[in-house]
């Protein structure tokens, strides 16, 4: 425990604003994951365990897409559509059809799925790890904002995320699609029976939910080693936040991901050897005193 | 109606008389041809995020095991090698060991395990008897803790400490030429990374007592994202960084570490950064970050050495690894061991094998020894350069005294109750 450092960091401007935006780039990339995680949730009542698998093949498609082409926008292009295309086909093909089941026959096609998607990824990509590199764009000194350490990516990164999160917000809240979505969630029988192909409407969740996780696999790509097997420690943490945020809920997502990427961010300085214990206990403690999350609702 | 039995010998008794007597005959032919190859197991990672270590490892053994068999094999008998995946988990390393040995009928072990598996498979030759040889295994204790000590396991690796008192005094020599005091360290939290920065400390203040470690990190092994590590040394604003991460964590380390323009800000010292598994993979290599070498085709500058790697490229497209080197020796070792004691049997080579040096592409002086007191690599080449991106990465490397490096692993020893 240094909570001289801490407290230090707290009085000064300069390590303030580097350790804050350290927090929002680590909690952005997790909201992007966790998003998917808790829209497919909330709509299909399914945990999907092999979406960390959607991250990773992000990443890949957007390596790929970088190194025939040398657009780092392309790139982004393909690592988002390349996972919404794999989402829909992954949730028609084998999700639809366990949808009624246990849950432990869901836990089990998703988990196979973790291992194959793997394999997949070993196959194409081979098993050692892999870099996509900086675009020569942003191979620019950092910005210096109040004596802090910005990188110019990272902004980039900030602001993707967050148009990300405001289009979701809306598009759920205020268009016609997003309302047929929430009550697909809340009564897919009535809607079903309304004429609305629920079908459609499933496919199209998974297949947002897997974008998105491939979105955050591309903007992580060109600062993160590429390996098969590298969604899963970002599945977990994603875990914690929807937990911690409330299943099923956007905004709890948001705010949950931002909390534990300032947890990791002042925590590495007052709590160096207990920063990820420290991410846990916030989990325990808001569990106990409200077992739905922050912004979780009560089943009905 | 008893039936009677003629006198002399019956039918069932000359076909069995008859059985017995091809038996006698054709045994040692059958014995000589099951005796003409000898299998040589290798529990090693083949799988998972560190897959490289097990595969650079088999393609290094089969390079070396294809010019022995070429040469006649190991005292005349063909070696067989069966290569199996281990994952990576310690209980699945001595699992596939013990099977190697006693359903494969495997004879000789070549341990291509990490430092955890290893440990484990060090006791199922403790058990077994089997000669074992390891080949991945970096922790010193290992062979250096007498209680490790077996008389049919050997160590064919660099070691930790090796590495930490060479660059301890190099990094030593930088900090008082520059006047680097101010230190940070930045390594994965487990063993390794805790004993090998430990060590690495001990040696830079043993050279320069003025250095101060004033921020320490311990990122977890196999984390994603460093950001907050990052920010943190650059908060506490140190001279120098000591880093031993590896592998995907190092590269995604300076990925993220490069847009915060760190290494312009300090002196980086990657013990594990002259890798090709690194070097060829960063996009954006810094130039002069200071790095141990691991493997590199130009250290020890030798025309063998340059041939080794260039043959290694041409058989597998890739630049082999520390592991790859490290095998291929041990191979090496057995080839020379066998011709010696004239016979593949275990016990014998293992005789042999104490205190034997041989000729090797990979030596500090072109040969490399198997003490004889711990069963361990020394001689090796072993040294200190910095980086350039781009071949041969690491143009200059200050080769470390291997004098020295007795000296202080003596003390070492001696400081740790091993002696």
């Amino acid at each position: 425990m240094d909570l001289d450092a801490l407290a230090g960091c707290l009085s000064s401007s300069a390590c303030l604003v580097t350790q804050t935006t350290s927090g929002l780039i680590i909690g952005m990339l997790l909201f992007l994951v966790a998003v998917g995680l808790t829209l497919i949730f909330g709509v299909l009542k399914v945990v999907n365990f092999s979406h960390g698998a959607f991250y990773m093949f992000g990443a890949y498609f957007a390596m790929a897409a970088y190194q025939l082409t040398g657009s780092f926008a392309l790139a982004m292009l393909a690592g988002a559509a390349g996972t919404a295309i794999l989402g829909l086909i992954f949730e028609r093909v084998f999700m639809s059809r366990v949808y009624g089941a246990d849950v432990l026959m869901q836990l089990l096609v998703c988990y196979a799925f973790v291992l194959i998607f793997d394999d997949v990824v070993r196959i194409i990509w081979g098993p050692e790890f892999k870099s996509m590199g900086m675009p020569s764009a942003f191979q620019v000194m950092p910005l210096f904002i109040a004596g802090g350490v910005v990188p110019p990516y990272y902004l980039l990164l900030i602001g993707v995320a967050l148009v990300a999160a405001i289009v979701l917000g809306a598009g759920l809240s205020r268009t016609r699609i997003g309302k047929v979505i929430r009550a697909a969630a809340h009564n897919p029988g009535m809607v079903s029976a309304l004429g609305i192909n629920t079908g459609l409407i499933y496919g199209g969740v998974f297949a947002l939910g897997g974008m998105l996780a491939g979105l955050a696999g591309a903007l992580a790509a060109p600062v993160r080693s590429l390996t098969p097997g590298m969604g899963f420690s970002v599945l977990i943490e994603s875990f914690i936040v929807t937990v911690i945020g409330g299943m099923g809920s956007i905004l709890g997502a948001l705010i949950g991901a931002l909390l534990l990427g300032l947890i990791r961010s002042f925590g590495s300085l007052g709590f160096p050897l207990f920063t990820e214990g420290l991410m846990y206990l916030f989990m325990v403690i808001v569990l106990v005193s409200k077992p739905t999350g922050l912004f979780g609702k009560e089943a009905a | 109606m008893t039936r009677t039995r003629t006198p002399g010998i019956s039918r069932r008794s000359t076909l069995a008389l008859m059985g017995a007597g091809a038996m006698t005959f054709a045994a040692p032919w059958v014995a000589r041809a099951q005796a003409k190859t000898i299998k040589i197991g290798m529990p090693t990672i083949l799988s998972g995020r560190v897959a490289q270590l097990g595969t650079s490892s088999r393609n290094a053994v089969m390079l070396e095991v294809e010019k022995v068999n070429a040469a006649g094999g190991l005292a005349g008998r063909q070696i067989e090698m069966v290569v199996r995946d281990s994952k990576g988990q310690p209980q699945e390393a001595a699992r596939v060991a013990r099977e190697l040995v006693n359903t494969d009928g495997c004879e000789l072990l070549l341990d291509g395990e990490a430092s955890s598996g290893s440990f484990a498979v060090h006791e199922v030759a403790r058990d077994l008897g089997v000669l074992c040889i390891h080949t991945c295994s970096e922790a010193s204790s290992l062979t250096a803790d007498p209680k490790q000590h077996i008389p049919n396991a050997f160590r064919c690796v660099r070691q930790g400490i090796h590495d930490s008192i060479v660059g301890g005094s190099y990094a030593a020599a930088i900090s008082k030429a520059k006047g680097l005091k101010k230190w940070a360290t930045c390594s994965p939290d487990y063993a390794y990374g805790r004993d090998t920065t430990g060590e690495f400390t001990l040696y830079l203040k043993r050279f320069a007592p003025d250095v101060e470690i004033i921020s320490e990190s311990w990122p977890k092994l196999f984390q994603p994202d460093y950001t907050e590590v990052v920010t943190k040394i650059l908060q506490a604003k140190p001279q120098a960084l000591y880093s031993c991460l590896w592998g995907g964590d190092l590269t995604s380390y300076i990925d993220q570490a490069n847009i915060y323009a760190m290494f312009g800000q300090m002196e980086v010292f990657a013990v594990n950064m002259a890798d090709y598994t690194a070097l060829t993979v960063v996009k954006n290599l810094p130039k002069g970050i200071h790095s141990g070498n691991r493997y590199i085709k130009t250290f020890p500058t030798t025309p063998e050495n340059a041939a080794w790697g260039d043959a290694y490229k041409a058989k597998y497209n890739e630049y082999p690894t520390n592991w790859s080197w490290q095998n291929a020796t041990a191979v090496m070792f057995l080839a020379e061991a066998a011709k010696k004691a004239n016979s593949a049997d275990g016990k014998k080579l293992a005789e042999v094998l104490k205190g034997l040096t041989i000729k090797c592409p990979f030596g500090a002086d072109g040969t490399v020894t198997m003490r004889g007191d711990d069963h361990t690599l020394v001689g090796y080449a072993i040294g200190w350069g910095t980086t350039i991106p781009q071949e041969p990465y690491v143009p200059e490397v200050k080769a470390g005294d291997w004098k020295t490096i007795f000296e202080l692993e003596a003390e070492w020893k001696k400081s740790k109750g091993y002696t």
